[in-house]
This record gives C-alpha cells, sequence and structure tokens, in this order.
C-alpha cells in the first residue's frame, strides 16, 4: 500500500513517526522503534493500573479532542474492578474544521494508538475497545484493519494477550458523516445503532457508558501519545520526560494542524508551549507575502484571534487561554490581511447550522437564526440591530444546551464580533449607510416606518 | 435512599439525594417551566425551558436533569434564571406561527401560556419562518407538524410507554422532523395520548378538532365503561353536547392514560344511528309513538306471552339479556323485572357459549390482584387473552413491569398476538389444542411440587412438554405469579376447564387469578344478571348448542346477532321470537326486522350508573350531558316497565334508590370457583372440541375485534376507521394456506355445519396451523354460528 507522507511538516515520533522511518505504519517499523515495549512490559509484569494512571497523570497529557481533560484522570474515574463489560472508546471521528491530525496517526502510525488503547484496556479492566472513524476515512480505515491485523497475529490484540491471561478485542466502526457524532455520547448512542444525538450528563460515560456499561472516550491522538510517555524516552514510566517537553499544565507534544493561507499546510507535531510565531515560521509564514490577519489556533469551535493577539502567543492550554481563545483540537487556521471575515463567519456559521443534531432548543433554532443573519450581513441585507442580535443570540445559546456543539457556533460569533465588528458594520453600513446609521443600533432599523421616523 | 436538604428561592426543602430538581420543586409546588419533561416519559432535557440557576454551577441547569445534592441552593426565579428561561422562549418561538386563534390548541396550550409569562410581545426575528407538511396519520391523530417544538414526548410515548415506535424524529438541526417513518398511519390502540401529551397543537385530536375552545367546556367526570378497568374519564360538553372525552389521572386504575377506546367511543352518543324517540310495529310497519303508548304496547305484547303459559310455566317464556357494558342499576331492574315475572332466564354474557360452571361460579369475574400492582408481577400466563386489545391499559403495565422489573410473560393463545411486551414463552394453539397445552403446564407444575395431578388433567396433557419455563416462573413467583383468563379463554367452547386447570395450577403454586370479564361484567354478576338454577343462560335463550330458543326477549342495549359468539342462532331465534322488546341508544336493520318495540335509552354519557371493576372497586358516575331526543335512562325505563307490567318493587324514585337495593357488602375480589370441577363432558371422555390431533379439517379461531364488541363502538365513526378495525377477512397461516393451495388476496368461502362466509384470505404466520380467523361482530360473519369445524374453499 502506497501512504503519502508529505502531510507530515514536522514530527517528534510520539504520535507521528519521522520520514526517516520506512513504513512505519507496519508492525515490523513500529516495533524497531520502540513499538510494543511498554504493553509487553505491563502484560509481563502485571505493572498495576494505579502506577500507570499516576504515569500519566504526571505527563500532564490532556486530551486532544477538544476539551484538554487531562487523561490520567479521566482513566481514574473508571471503576476497574467492577463486575460486567467496560469499553474503551477511540474517537477518531475527527470533524473539527481545521483538524487533519488524526487521519495521519491513523494512516502513519496505527500501532501506536492500538497499543495505546491496549493498555487503557488493561488500565480500566475493559476487555472491548472500539475505534469509531469519520465514515470519509477509507484509507485509514484500511491502515488500521491491517495493523489490527497484524497486532492479533503478534498477540497484541485478541485472546489471552502475550499469556497473561488478560483479553483485549479491537473493533473499527465507521460513521456516517455526521460531525456531532464525535460528540462522545453521540458517538456513543451512532455505536449502538441509534441515532447521532448527543446524552445529557449526568450519568458520565465512565458510569452510564456505551450499552449503558462503564465506558471511556478518548481522542486518536491522547490514545496513541500514551505508548511513547510510558517507554519515558528510554527511562520505563519516566513521564516526567513527557512532561518537560512542554509546559507547565501542558505536557509533551502536540500535533497541529496548520492550514490556510500558509505557504505549507500540514501537520506539526511540535513541543507544547511553543511560540505561535516560531510554528508559522515552520509553515513557511503567509503566503504570497501577505500579512496576518487573523487566526483560529484550534479549529473552528474556538474563538478567533487577531494578529496581534496570536503573535504574543504560545501553543499551549494557558497561553492560548490567556489570550482569548483555546488549543481545542490543535487546529490552525491561518487568514492572511485579504481575507473577508464576515464571509469567514458566514461560512462557519453555516457549519453548525447544518451540524447541529436538532435535539435542543437554543441550538436547533439558534444556529439557524445566526447563520440566516450572518449571511444576511454578508449579502448587504443587514442592519446594525442585526449586529446586536447576533452577539445576543449567541450568548444565549452558550451554556444553555445538551452538548457543547451550541457554545462551539456561539464562540466564533461572539469573537468575530468583538475582533472584527467593523468588518461586519461596514458591510452594513457600505450597502445601505445612510438608512442604517441613521436608525442607530437600538433594533429601530428593524421596522423600517420608525426608521423613516426617526431620520426624518 | 438517603434524604438529603436543598434549598429553592430560599426556601428549605428535604428530598431524596439523586432525584432530579423538578421532582422536587412539582412536590412542593414551585412551578419550573417545561415542555420535554413529563412524570411518565424519560428524561430527555431537550427543550431547555426548564434552565434555572444553581449556586456555584457554571451555566444555568436544566431542573429536570439535575440531580439534587445536599445543601443544594437553587434560584428558579432570579434574574439569571428568568433570562435563561426567556432565551429559550424565544428560540421555540422564533419558528413557531403565531397564530393561536386558528389553532385547535390554543386556550389549553402550555406554550402559548408559557409565552405569556416568558416571551416578549416583539420578535427580532426577521427571518422565513420555517414551515412543515404536515401528513395523515389516520383519523385519530390531526398534525400540523409547522407548529412542533421537537420536544418528543410524543415519541418516547410510543417507545416506552405504548411499545410501538411510530413516530420517530428523523433529519439533523432544523430538518429534524417528527413523522411516521414511511408515511404511515399511527395505530396504536393508545395512541390518543399522544395528544394530551404534545405541549403545542401539532398532534390535536381530529375527531374534536375546531369543535370547541376549551374553555367553553363542561368537566363531568365520569367512567368508561368499556373494560373492566373502570377508567376514570373526564367528559367534557359544550351546550349539552360531548365534546371531548379526557383521561383523570388515577394512579390506582389508568394514571394518565386513555386507551382510544375509553377516547372517542363518545362520538357513538352524537352519532346518527342513535335511536331518539320510542317506536313500535304496528304490521310490518315502525312508527315513532310517545312513551306512553310504546310502554304500554311493550307490556301489552310481554303480557300476551306470559299469559300462554300456565302454571309453573309462567313467565318461562320469557328472558332478558343485557350488553355487559349496561351499569350495576341497569342490569339489577333488569334481572329484577324478568325474575318478578316468574323467569330466571336473565344473561349478560352474549360472548360466552361454555356455561358448564356455572353452579359452582364465584361471585364476579375479577382480578386477584390489584390494577396497580400489575407493574410488579414475577410472572404471568396469559390465558386466551389478547391483552393489548382487550384491556390496552392493564397491557401498558405489564410492559413497564416486564422492562422495569423483568416479569416473565407467557401466553397460550390462537394467535401469537403482538404484544406490547415480551414473552418468554408463547404457545399458539387454538381449539382442543389450547387446552392440551394450558394441561401441559399444569403437569408440569405437579412435576415440580410433587402434587398429584388430577386425572382429569392428566388425560388431556402432552406427553411431550411444550414449553419449559412457564410453569417454573409460576413456581418460582408463588403468589407474586399471575395467570390471566382473556377474553379468547372466556369465549373458548371449554372455557369452564381452562379456568378449572388454571385455578388448579394457582391452588398448587399460590399464583394469583384473574378472570378479566368484558366491560362491566362484574356489576353484572353482582347484581345477578345471571340465570339461577332454573334459568336459561344466554346461549340457550338464543338458541344455541341445539336449545329451542325463547318465545320472548327483553333486549338491554345488545344486538346479539353482532354480539354474541353465535350470531346465526340469536338472529334466527329472534327473528322467530313472537315478542322483541329492544331498549337500546342505537337502531339498526337487523333490530328493526326482529324487534316489536324500540324504547331509546341513554347512552353512557348520559346516565348516570355504578360501575364495578375487576378489583371489585365501586365508582359512581355521573350525567355528563341530557339524553338525546326522547331517550331515558336505561334504569328508568326498566322501572316504568316494572310499574306497567304491574310487579312490585319498582317504586324507585332516584338511581340511589335502586343501588341500595342491591347487595355491594363483601366484594372480595376472588375469581376461584366455589369447587374444583373438570367439566364431566371431558372427564367421561368425551372431546368438546374437535381435536387437531385427530382430524384433518379446520378450527375457527373467533375473535371479537375490539371496536366491534359493543353497539355503542360500533357507532363510533373514528375508531371504525382505524386499522384495529379492518373489515372481516378469512385469516390463515401461510403453511396452511399453501397446503390448501391458496393465496394471500383470494376470495374464499369458509362454510360450516352452520352456514358460510365469503371473505378475502389474508395469511398470517402468527396464526396457530390448521386454523381459520373468522372474527365475530360483523354481519358478514354472522351465518357461521358457533360450529369450530370449518372448511376453506376458493371461490373462482
Ligand atoms: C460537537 C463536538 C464534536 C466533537 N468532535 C470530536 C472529534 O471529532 N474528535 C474528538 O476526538 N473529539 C471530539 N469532540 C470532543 C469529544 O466529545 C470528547 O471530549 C473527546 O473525544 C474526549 O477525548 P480526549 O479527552 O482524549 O480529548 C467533540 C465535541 C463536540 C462537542
Ligand atoms: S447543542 Fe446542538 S448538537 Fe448538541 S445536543 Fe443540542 S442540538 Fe444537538
Ligand atoms: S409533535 Fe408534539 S409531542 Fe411530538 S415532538 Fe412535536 S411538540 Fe413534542
Ligand atoms: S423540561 Fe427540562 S429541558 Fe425540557
Amino acid at each position: 500500500m502506497e501512504i503519502e507522507f508529505n502531510t507530515v511538516r514536522k514530527a517528534y515520533n510520539v504520535c507521528l513517526p519521522d520520514s526517516s522511518r520506512d513504513q512505519p505504519w507496519t508492525l515490523k517499523s513500529y516495533q524497531a522503534n520502540g513499538g510494543y515495549q511498554a504493553l509487553e512490559k505491563i502484560l509481563r509484569e502485571k505493572t498495576p493500573a494505579s502506577e500507570i494512571i499516576e504515569a500519566l497523570k504526571a505527563s500532564n497529557l490532556r486530551g486532544r479532542g477538544g476539551a484538554g481533560f487531562p487523561v490520567g484522570v479521566k482513566w481514574s474515574f473508571m471503576p476497574r474492578d467492577a463486575d460486567g463489560q467496560k469499553y474503551v472508546i477511540c474517537n477518531s471521528d475527527e470533524g473539527e474544521p481545521g483538524t487533519c491530525k488524526d487521519r495521519d496517526i491513523l494512516r502513519l502510525n496505527p500501532h501506536a494508538l492500538i497499543e495505546g488503547m491496549t493498555i487503557g484496556g488493561y488500565v480500566m479492566g475493559a476487555t472491548v475497545g472500539y475505534n469509531y472513524m469519520r465514515g470519509e476515512f477509507w484509507q485509514p480505515y484500511e491502515v488500521m484493519e491491517r495493523a489490527m491485523k497484524e497486532a492479533r497475529q503478534a498477540g497484541y490484540l485478541g485472546h489471552n494477550l502475550l499469556d497473561s491471561g488478560f483479553d483485549f478485542n479491537l473493533y473499527s466502526h465507521l460513521g456516517a458523516g455526521a460531525y456531532i457524532c464525535g460528540e462522545e455520547t453521540a458517538l456513543l448512542n451512532s455505536l449502538e445503532g441509534l441515532k447521532g444525538e448527543p446524552r445529557f450528563k449526568p450519568p458520565f460515560p465512565a458510569t452510564f457508558g456505551l450499552y449503558g456499561k462503564p465506558t471511556t472516550i478518548n481522542n486518536t491522538e491522547s490514545f496513541a501519545s500514551v505508548p511513547a510517555i510510558l517507554r519515558g524516552n528510554g527511562k520505563w514510566m519516566n513521564s516526567q520526560w513527557f512532561k518537560d517537553l512542554g509546559v507547565e499544565n501542558s505536557g509533551g507534544v502536540k500535533v497541529f494542524s496548520v492550514t490556510g493561507h500558509v505557504k505549507l499546510p500540514g501537520n506539526y507535531e511540535i513541543k507544547m508551549g511553543t511560540p505561535f510565531s516560531e510554528l508559522l515560521k515552520m509553515a513557511g509564514g503567509v503566503w504570497k507575502g501577505r500579512k496576518l490577519k487573523a487566526v483560529i489556533p484550534g479549529g473552528s469551535s474556538v474563538p478567533v484571534m487577531p494578529a496581534i493577539n496570536i503573535m504574543k502567543a504560545n501553543m499551549d492550554y494557558d497561553s492560548l487561554q490567556q489570550n482569548g481563545s483555546a488549543v481545542g483540537a490543535g487546529s490552525v487556521i491561518i487568514m492572511d490581511e485579504t481575507t473577508d471575515m464576515v464571509k469567514v463567519l458566514e461560512r462557519i456559521s453555516c457549519f453548525y447550522f447544518e451540524e447541529s443534531c436538532g435535539q435542543c432548543t437554543p441550538c436547533r433554532e439558534g444556529t439557524g437564526w445566526l447563520y440566516r443573519i450572518i449571511r444576511r450581513i454578508n449579502n448587504g441585507h443587514g442592519t446594525m440591530a442585526d449586529l446586536d442580535t447576533l452577539l445576543d443570540v449567541a450568548n444565549r445559546i452558550e451554556g444553555r444546551t445538551i452538548c457543547a456543539l451550541g457554545d462551539a457556533a456561539a464562540w466564533p460569533v461572539q469573537s468575530f464580533l468583538k475582533h472584527f465588528g467593523h468588518e461586519f458594520e461596514a458591510k452594513v453600513m457600505a450597502m445601505d449607510g445612510l438608512y442604517a446609521a441613521s436608525a442607530g443600533r437600538a433594533g429601530a432599523a428593524a421596522n423600517p416606518a420608525n426608521a423613516t421616523a426617526d431620520s426624518a | 435512599m438517603t434524604t438529603v436538604t436543598i434549598e429553592v428561592d430560599g426556601k428549605s426543602l428535604p428530598a431524596q439525594a439523586g432525584e432530579m430538581l423538578i421532582c422536587v420543586t412539582d412536590r412542593n409546588d414551585i412551578y419550573i417551566p417545561r415542555f420535554c419533561y413529563h412524570e411518565k416519559l424519560s428524561i430527555a432535557a431537550n427543550c431547555r425551558m426548564c434552565l434555572v440557576e444553581v449556586e456555584n454551577a457554571p451555566k444555568p441547569m436544566p431542573a429536570c436533569a439535575t440531580p439534587v445534592m445536599d445543601g443544594m441552593k437553587v434560584f428558579t426565579r432570579s434574574k439569571y434564571a428568568q433570562t435563561a428561561q426567556q432565551g429559550t422562549m424565544e428560540f421555540l418561538l422564533i419558528n413557531h406561527p403565531l397564530d393561536c386563534p386558528v389553532c385547535d390548541q390554543g386556550g389549553e396550550c402550555p406554550l402559548q401560556d408559557q409565552a405569556m409569562d416568558y416571551g416578549s410581545d416583539d420578535s427580532r426575528f426577521l427571518e422565513k419562518k420555517r414551515s412543515l407538511p404536515s401528513h395523515d396519520i389516520g383519523p385519530l391523530i390531526a398534525t400540523e407538524m409547522t407548529r412542533c417544538i421537537h420536544c418528543t414526548r410524543c415519541v418516547r410515548f410510543g417507545e416506552e410507554v405504548a411499545g410501538v415506535v411510530e413516530l420517530g424524529a428523523p433529519g439533523r438541526g432544523e430538518h429534524m422532523q417528527i413523522g411516521t417513518f414511511l408515511n404511515r398511519s399511527i395505530d396504536s390502540e393508545v395512541s390518543g395520548n399522544m395528544i394530551d401529551l404534545c405541549p403545542v397543537g401539532a398532534l390535536t385530536s381530529k375527531p374534536y378538532r375546531f369543535a370547541a375552545r376549551s374553555w367553553e367546556l363542561q368537566n363531568h367526570p365520569g367512567i368508561s365503561p368499556h373494560d373492566c378497568l373502570g377508567t376514570n374519564i373526564n367528559i367534557q360538553t359544550l351546550r349539552d353536547q360531548v365534546e371531548r372525552v379526557l383521561p383523570i389521572d388515577n394512579p390506582e386504575i389508568n394514571q394518565c392514560w386513555l386507551a382510544d377506546r375509553d377516547r372517542y367511543s363518545y362520538e357513538a352518543v352524537n352519532s346518527e344511528q342513535r335511536l331518539t324517540q320510542p317506536m313500535i310495529k304496528d304490521g310490518r310497519k315502525w312508527r315513532e309513538v310517545d312513551w306512553e303508548t310504546a310502554i304500554n304496547h311493550a307490556t301489552a305484547g310481554i303480557t300476551t306471552v306470559l299469559n300462554s303459559g300456565s302454571g309453573n310455566d309462567i313467565g318461562k317464556g320469557i328472558g332478558g339479556l343485557a350488553a355487559a357494558s349496561s351499569t350495576l342499576e341497569e342490569f339489577y331492574l333488569l334481572q329484577k323485572l324478568i325474575r318478578n315475572m316468574g323467569s330466571d332466564n336473565v344473561d349478560h354474557r352474549l360472548q360466552q357459549c361454555d356455561f358448564r360452571d356455572d353452579n359452582i361460579a364465584p361471585r364476579f369475574p375479577a382480578s386477584e390482584i390489584q390494577i396497580q400492582h400489575y407493574n410488579n408481577l414475577a410472572a404471568v400466563l396469559l390465558v386466551g387473552s389478547n391483552i393489548r386489545k382487550e384491556q390496552p391499559l392493564l397491557a401498558l403495565r405489564l410492559r413497564d413491569g416486564c422492562n422495569k422489573k423483568g416479569t416473565k410473560i407467557s401466553a397460550i393463545n390462537p394467535v401469537d398476538f403482538d404484544f406490547n411486551f415480551d414473552t418468554v414463552e408463547s404457545d399458539v394453539a387454538a381449539g382442543g389444542q389450547m387446552v392440551r397445552s394450558l394441561a401441559t403446564q399444569a403437569a408440569h407444575v405437579a412435576q415440580i411440587k410433587s402434587a398429584e395431578l388430577p386425572f382429569d388433567i392428566k388425560k388431556i396433557a402432552d406427553s411431550n412438554p411444550g414449553f419449559e419455563q412457564t410453569a417454573n416462573n409460576l413456581v418460582a413467583a408463588g403468589e407474586n405469579g399471575l395467570i390471566i383468563i382473556g377474553a379468547l379463554a372466556q369465549q373458548h367452547t371449554d372455557a369452564s376447564l381452562l379456568k378449572a386447570i388454571s385455578q388448579w395450577i394457582c391452588d398448587t403454586t399460590g399464583c394469583k387469578l384473574a378472570v378479566l370479564g368484558c366491560a362491566n361484567s362484574a356489576a353484572g354478576w353482582i347484581a345477578q344478571c345471571v340465570p339461577g338454577d332454573n334459568g336459561m343462560n344466554a346461549g340457550q335463550m338464543l338458541g344455541q348448542n341445539g336449545s329451542a330458543g325463547l318465545r320472548c326477549f327483553i333486549l338491554l342495549g345488545t344486538e346479539p346477532e353482532l354480539d354474541s359468539i353465535d350470531g346465526k342462532s340469536a338472529l334466527a331465534t329472534l327473528n322467530k321470537a313472537e315478542f322483541v322488546v329492544q331498549i337500546s341508544a342505537f337502531k339498526s336493520a337487523s333490530v328493526m326486522k326482529y324487534a316489536d318495540v324500540l324504547l331509546p335509552m341513554a347512552a353512557f354519557t348520559e346516565s348516570a350508573g355504578t360501575y364495578i371493576n375487576c378489583e371489585g372497586r365501586i365508582q359512581n358516575a355521573k350525567v355528563a350531558v341530557t339524553p338525546k331526543g326522547e331517550a331515558r335512562p336505561g334504569w328508568k325505563i326498566l322501572r316504568v316497565m316494572g310499574n306497567f307490567l304491574e310487579l312490585n318493587g319498582f317504586e324507585q324514585i332516584t338511581i340511589d334508590d335502586v343501588t341500595e337495593e342491591i347487595n355491594l357488602t363483601d366484594i372480595t375480589p376472588s375469581c376461584r370457583l366455589v369447587e374444583l370441577q373438570f367439566h364431566p363432558t371431558l372427564s367421561s371422555g368425551e372431546k368438546s372440541t374437535p381435536d387437531l390431533m385427530e382430524s384433518d379439517s379446520l378450527i375457527r379461531v373467533v375473535d371479537m375485534p375490539m371496536y366491534r364488541a359493543e353497539v355503542t363502538l360500533r357507532h363510533a365513526r373514528a375508531l371504525q376507521q382505524t386499522a384495529d378495525n379492518p373489515p372481516p377477512a378469512a385469516g390463515l397461516n401461510p403453511a396452511t394456506a399453501s397446503r390448501l393451495q391458496l393465496n394471500d388476496g383470494n376470495r374464499v368461502k369458509v362454510q360450516n355445519q352452520s352456514g358460510s362466509a365469503t371473505l378475502e384470505l389474508r395469511t398470517n404466520d402468527r396464526l396457530a396451523e390448521n386454523c381459520v380467523y373468522v372474527p365475530a361482530g360483523f354481519m358478514e360473519t354472522t351465518d357461521l354460528g358457533r360450529h369450530v369445524r370449518v372448511t376453506v374453499k376458493k371461490i373462482e
């Protein structure tokens, strides 16, 4: 099988293999680079689960799916010794606009994921795992299936792994193209064959997950990071090594998918805390010699940052947050000076409108409303009052929905208006300047009769 | 469960740890707005109307999905909470049509009401509103899906309560649409509850649509007469006309539900076929007369028959038959009238044909387990019961128990009915096989309990055991087990044997027994509207089983040609009879042929009366509307007839005077035979039912379809159009059909000793083999009478 490699621009050999490795997706290559050492050792020595959890906690590995919840802590929530079936699930739905890192992990380093999930199964007492991939991941699916076959033959998957008495079966599952199925509880419903709608929490998956059984869901990158952390760069369980690669509160290395107006788009596995400016430089800088206007650093769901803010920031959880955004899924969308921010927001809002599952009122009704107002503004039929409404609608969605898609739809709106409000105002005024300006922003402009009366 | 204390709006309240906040506030009369939450449904938390402020929570929390914790501080009306609630309301309204005046839900709409409290009078929504097509989903429910607010109550009701997924929410986001997936109709027998659940005008009652505004209606509590539950209904009227029937919540009986039968039968009351004027037949012509003329005519006719008897025979030629849905008082006065004329021929069991255990019968058919405990049983055996259609709300309770408590349900039925609960084992056996199947279970029980199996059961039990778990389940359940004798068992030609064997199993295992009689039959028994030792039962009166039949009848609310399982004999006997008085709310062509006097009776909404349910619970219904035209309550008609016939004991002035005469003491719901007897015809080796083992002719499976079983239901327009009421057809198992070289859709002639019926053939793999299912309750099938052995031939 031929798998192109050129999407990986920089690798640290934690989740992404570097280009010096020949066919890194094979078992042979993976083992030659330390692969499965961690699993073998654990199975052989029956390492207590608590030790592994402590190591993960100490590594400061945070969930790579978007929310950044510490992986070690999440694993400790599972009632490991409770009777009955338990599950570990890998979230490879990778639907966040701007993200393409999980795809490369699946294609280029499938065994890291398999090893990570098997260790997860061992730690959490789960004998069955599912890898839920988005429906378009046909090649990653094939690579994964082949890798799983290799792993099974080598005794890393299946019954009685390496004679340890521990079973772990892993299955691939392809979704059907809904972004919402990346939300962990919608994913569970989808896996069960139900409509992909998020469940309200509590109960959380750790107590009531797949088929009502204790379940842990982690992102592909989260699982794939685990073996390297435990190997500890040559020193068993030296998770401090991983932690020290990054900065306070953001351990290790992480893959950032850089897309948009750059010369060298692709995946960059870099140390947490790397200044954005350096990442931009690695990516060859803004294309066509243009200036940077704005960046969405973590996928379309996180707030946009104007150039001046992002240039100050480092690529880690704290720094991005302090500068008004978030790491999210690590999808860095670069926008140059010619970008029409109203149009970008229209596109983003259209996405959330289309992808809302429709279950809860604020998101079902609000995302369509947001999109339609922005589309109207972009088409030159907006009013100043629309800008107030837009912000208010976003505020009324945020924090009131079942899942975070509602927030994800609201945050771009809030941040675009905050940082680029003038572009929206300009669109309103350019097309209908006199009318809108005179009517003011008090909502009167919604009613032409009032507008005339006011302006008279 | 640990008790915790929470604080809501400054008030400190006790609560169970882990219960949802909204339960606590509801209990304490603190109102939190809601749309998707419903006490009887699972939590969906999707409408987001119930958002409240919880101290230290980062966002507003949905009260319906937030478990309480000790010390939790909640603010339901703070600025923060209200802003959240108003936000949701605005979202709900942006795409909702704001035309309440033309919506049927207007005036009783939670969305409209809450919009008053939480909505704004101005809309900021400048875009085009969403509108959706509405599909025809059958005769009972009207849809206007543009009004839907996607709360999924209707969907959850189907999935969770009714047990049939007929509505779903396909589509995503704004394109999510509540609908029947394949444009089908909603056919559940409890579908009307979705109308009550729907918080907007998306699902409304088709028959009631635009007939009235809720605030114009008057409420009259009543009792549904259609099954043995005594469901509590609210009969809503406008200008002395019944417009709608809604449930009255009674946790011990119907909870907040109604069967569609209870909800829509009122349409019959307003039907064109109502008999509204007394009529007498002059020669062969009918004419309307006043009450006095009619009653005089009736008593003269009866007296003539009476006088033609002599000595001890006086009165013997006369008999009374009452519909099973009659009230206690009607049953009582009818039997009093008949008995005071010197006859003992009175009955209400038109669907029964085996009366061999009358002399050892209990006081009334009853359920030894209270209705409210049907959700808590360990094991159930259904004998000849399609409980889902016979007592729809009991089936919902069994389903609930099955899902939540793991009730193990088995069934022995001629049809593998499509229940809304899982069965562990289900034997599809018709005719004699049904008795054999039950006897085989008894043999199992005997073995497990090392009890001695009565010889009479042993004889019929199969040496090759049918199923394995049922007997074990019943034994293990003990007094938490229940055997239900349903309508199909009671209509069986070996009904007495089925009852006796069931009773033996109950005696041996400690299980409880329920004989679920039809309609108000318990009251019929208690009022002694059943023949005494010297009297004729319904079958004998109507000339069934080769008996001679009577010469004179007083019929109360029944059309025996359709109400009886043997319509053929009934019709022949009635046509031959010298004098027939029909007291009924309806007229029909066949009645007009055999009757001599028609006395218009009040319908169930128009008359007071007492109903006694299967638990022995006595409930009184009051008058909701004035009887149509000249119609009068049944008890009054019977009382006046007593006067005109110069009989003693008909001086009652009010209905209470009648009720007081009836002995209602010690009504304990026990349905055991006074003494266990297995019926002699079988003990002597004679087979009363054709046995499939020895014959290759087909057995007719008779059933009374749910909306054909009473004259009232037969006139309920919308119910008659439902999928539960298909035109009569001949059902055959596909294997049997192919053996006979018949195909689905063929026109066939079903023939037996009595007569024949020409019907369309419907193959049905739920039917026992070598059987033909032909329903009673239709004129088209009356001719087949009671003979069980039939042949089926294709008509070219
Ligand atoms: C609308 C929505 C879409 C999401 N899509 C993804 C996704 O595609 N991949 C993913 O890993 N996590 C996604 N998440 C986050 C998951 O719900 C979950 O937090 C994550 O898989 C947990 O893994 P982690 O702790 O390893 O990050 C999504 C969340 C939301 C609200
Ligand atoms: S927030 Fe949106 S996507 Fe999430 S559950 Fe609600 S409607 Fe569905
Ligand atoms: S039809 Fe009514 S009950 Fe069903 S989801 Fe819509 S609003 Fe809710
Ligand atoms: S009632 Fe709580 S979310 Fe609907």
